[in-house]
């Protein structure tokens, strides 16, 4: 029987701040004994990939290098600064003793936080699942996120 | 002075931030049998609204809250 007080979280954005508000929710979902799903999609996807560049054809690659993805890799939502942001938001990050994203990601994963990865717009930026970390669970369409979302009581999309 | 019930287990918070206290107070939890009494010690502030909502939606309870200077003590008793 399934309980139907579960924690969904779509990922739409790929931005650092976001995905760490993301991530941040879905331990605290999880510390509290909630089944969570996270549903990555479109620019969320780069959260679960492995970072290496990606892409088939022209556009493809293009897009893989210039919208490179990996934990490590994104960006804040604003004061990004090509880069420089990312790096600041990092060391302010450090220097205030908050954890990492790639840790918080990790602790997720660990406390049993299941990932899924949106299979379209894995085909349209030609990621392939060899692309995403290995904890990835599979990856679905919206059927498969709103079969989760029918049994949970808090869905989130960010 | 809630110290005379004694802690089964302590558990260090002291400069970790959120989410993680609640991740580490859940996981001690976890290990604890019914009736178990565990006490964290933090330093994150947030952990004083934090704990206690994580012990109302867990079903666990907060047996005492103290706050020396930067330290915050806990006391949670495992419910179930």
């Amino acid at each position: 029987m399934e309980k139907n007080d579960g924690v969904t979280i779509i990922v739409f954005s790929g931005e650092m701040d976001k995905v760490f508000a993301a991530f941040s929710i879905a331990i605290g979902a999880a510390a509290a004994g909630k089944e969570t799903n996270m549903f990555f999609t479109f620019w969320g996807v780069k959260a679960i990939q492995k970072g290496n560049l990606t892409g088939k054809g022209f556009f493809g690659r293009m897009m893989g290098l210039m919208n490179r993805g990996g934990i490590n890799t994104i960006g804040p939502s604003r004061f990004n600064f090509g880069g420089i942001g990312r790096w600041m938001f990092k060391y302010m990050m450090k220097s205030h003793k908050v954890t990492l994203l790639e840790e918080l990601r990790k602790t997720a994963i660990d406390l049993g936080v299941k990932l899924l990865a949106c299979e379209v717009s894995m085909q349209v930026m030609e990621i392939d699942a060899d692309d995403l970390i290995d904890e990835v669970e599979k990856s679905c369409g919206v059927a498969t996120m709103l079969e989760k979302a029918f049994h949970s009581q808090v869905t989130l999309f960010i | 002075m809630s110290q005379e019930i004694k802690a089964d287990v302590k558990l260090n918070l002291e400069g970790l931030l959120c989410p993680i206290p609640v991740v580490k107070v859940s996981q001690a939890i976890k290990n604890l049998a019914v009736g178990g009494v565990l006490e964290a010690t933090a330093t994150d502030p947030g952990v004083l609204a934090d704990i206690p909502a994580w012990a109302k939606s867990t079903g666990n309870e907060v047996l005492s809250i103290e706050r020396q200077s930067k330290v915050i003590t806990f006391l949670i008793k495992k419910v179930k």
